[in-house]
């Protein structure tokens, strides 16, 4: 009989210690504060988004793409896009085509070629801090080494040469990042069936590390289009200009990108330019979504499960 | 195909051997010979002056506690070291009489002659059929693949399980049925050596089983040197047995090269007694 109100008395007590779960505030506290953080977070884009979606309401509904196909103009019922467009598109492309080979490149020489020596880790270590370089600073560089001393002037293609430059290093280490990820064992097992270090990195290690680089190098890309600060360096038109023609042919003309021309039609006093740097924000943000879209669906498609 | 008949063999062409160190083959009978073979890694030294001979067509057997050095040992054997780059060896491991160090050895054809399956099973994320096809695509084979990837397959007795799905992943099978196309994908581009760094440590016994059945079997064609922590496998599966262990300065040293069931019956050191008879290791 005692023993067996003891084993009730000690369900009892475990039965209590399961449910009395309840007085647990400091957890609901913590929980509450993080919550808060995210509505914050959210909250703030939410507010940004719609206030700018609805200052340019009326250009995008009123001529989406006479704004999207006129040139810049001190009138702003004529003003448009397109050479902000085009120099955006094609400094983009300019990035690409030296920031993504280059960037890859040397990433692969640093991960896989080079040995590990005082000078390699001090080369990663710099990159690591070039990019972490405020965007300005890359700007003076340009001009002082693409615009002056090269000579080129205040062109596309030293806006573009510069951006490259800016996005290099962050191509070198998302593209190092996703090197190292890549199994050793990988490594050796093309090795040990006699593939030199080239055939093992062609065959095994890219395929392997290309979701990694698709992901860092587009998301690189991103950074590119939407920089403002190093090209208003180097002679990003902040005006009135009438130049329009094929990317090729602007490489050496003066140039206005999205981000500068929003940056400029919000110094305007009156509220149609403020109307127009809004929408051209709003297509700013769409492309930029669109390349951060690419970017995962890219990775999803090449991220197969090994 | 069972202990005592690999006894016998191992007596025919080593008679002289009986009984302890240094153990030595006829000449043409000899793979691999290390010479005062020590690896660092850096300024650590992890082997210490090794000297033994590998004999052609048998398995031979690396045993010793762990962190003894019979993988970097077994690396030696065909480059895989070089991978590290603070890696390097004073002594001379000789392969057919060539030194595998001398300067003007590709380390790429090293590795083609001398094949390595690892202690995880790691096949390439591709195709079971690109597992295989790899090797002998780099080498330049110019023959039927596909053939050389069926024989492959068969002989790694794996050819049953996967002929029906050559195109899915190598990464799907099983952990045995991964650990035999990897030994398939080592043989495709018919090595005269494999290395097993410990083929087994992975697997169900079952699946152990029927890699050392394998390793019967291939023998006929290769030479094997299997290192292993389990001295059963050691004890079944090979002809020789070579027993390292570490000593004072963490260097592994051989203690003994001996045939199998002599090693394991009348050990001619004390130390070895000790492991083999399970009072440390």
């Amino acid at each position: 009989m005692a023993a067996q109100s003891e084993a009730l008395s000690a369900r009892d007590l475990v039965a209590r210690r399961l449910q009395g779960g309840g007085s647990d505030w400091r957890s609901w506290v913590l929980e509450g504060a993080l919550l808060l953080s995210l509505l914050v977070a959210i909250g703030i884009l939410f507010v940004l988004v719609s206030d700018v979606l609805m200052k340019a309401f009326p250009v995008l509904v009123e001529r989406p793409l006479d704004f999207l196909t006129s040139t810049v103009s001190a009138r702003a019922e004529r003003a448009g896009i397109i050479q902000a467009i085009i120099g955006s598109v094609t400094i983009t492309l300019i990035v690409a085509a030296l920031a993504i080979p280059i960037g890859v490149g040397a990433a692969i020489y640093l991960e896989e070629y080079a040995r590990d020596s005082r000078l390699s880790r001090f080369i990663r270590t710099n990159i690591r801090n070039l990019a972490g370089v405020p965007a300005i600073v890359y700007g003076l560089l340009g001009l002082a080494v693409f615009s002056t001393a090269l000579g080129l002037g205040s062109v596309l293609l030293a806006g573009g040469l510069t951006l490259a430059v800016l996005v290099l290093p962050i191509v070198v280490i998302t593209t190092s990042e996703a090197l190292i990820a890549v199994p050793t064992s990988i490594r050796e097992a093309a090795f040990g069936v006699g593939a030199t270090r080239w055939e093992t990195i062609r065959s095994h290690v890219l395929p392997y590390a290309a979701p990694g680089i698709f992901t860092g190098t587009i998301l690189s890309l991103g950074r590119a289009f939407g920089e403002t600060a190093p090209l208003l360096m180097v002679g990003a038109i902040a005006g009135t200009f009438s130049f329009v023609g094929a990317p090729w042919e602007q490489l050496g003309e003066g140039y206005t990108t999205l981000p500068t021309i929003v940056y400029h039609w919000a110094g305007y006093p009156q509220a149609e330019f403020r109307a127009l740097g809004a929408a051209a924000i709003v297509v700013l943000l769409g492309v930029i979504l669109l390349v951060n879209a690419t970017a995962i669906v890219l990775r999803n498609r090449y991220d197969r499960k090994w | 195909m069972g202990a005592m008949s690999t006894t016998d063999e191992a007596e025919q062409i080593a008679p002289a051997a009986a009984g302890g160190p240094p153990m030595t083959f006829d000449g043409d009978q000899v793979v691999f010979e290390l010479d005062d073979l020590s690896c660092y890694y850096g300024d650590f030294r992890a082997v210490r002056e090794i000297s033994l001979q590998v004999p052609k067509n048998k398995i031979t057997a690396l045993i010793g506690p762990s962190g003894c050095g019979k993988s970097t040992l077994l690396r030696s054997f065909n480059r895989m070291n070089d991978l590290v780059d603070t890696a390097h060896i004073t002594g001379s491991v000789r392969y057919h009489g060539v030194d595998l160090y001398a300067d003007g050895v590709d380390p790429v054809e090293v590795r083609r002659r001398i094949g390595m399956v690892f202690q995880k099973p790691n096949p390439f994320p591709k195709s079971i059929y690109d597992n295989v096809a790899f090797g002998p695509r780099i080498a330049g084979y110019r023959g039927n693949m596909d053939e050389l990837v069926e024989q492959s397959l068969r002989r790694a007795a794996i050819w049953d399980e996967v002929k029906d799905k050559l195109k899915s992943p190598g990464t799907a099978l099983s952990g045995g049925q991964q650990q035999r196309l990897c030994i398939a994908r080592a043989i495709a581009v018919e090595p005269d050596v494999i290395l097993m760094d410990e083929p087994c440590s992975a697997l169900d016994p079952i699946a152990t089983l029927k890699i050392e059945e394998l390793m019967r079997e291939l023998r006929e064609n290769y030479t094997i040197v299997i290192v292993t922590h389990n001295m059963q496998q050691a004890a079944r599966a090979s002809n020789f047995t070579a027993f390292l262990t570490m000593g004072e300065d963490r260097a592994g040293y051989l203690v003994e090269m001996a045939a199998t069931e002599e090693l394991f019956t009348r050990p001619a050191n004390r130390i070895t007694e000790d492991y083999i008879t399970g009072r440390f290791g």
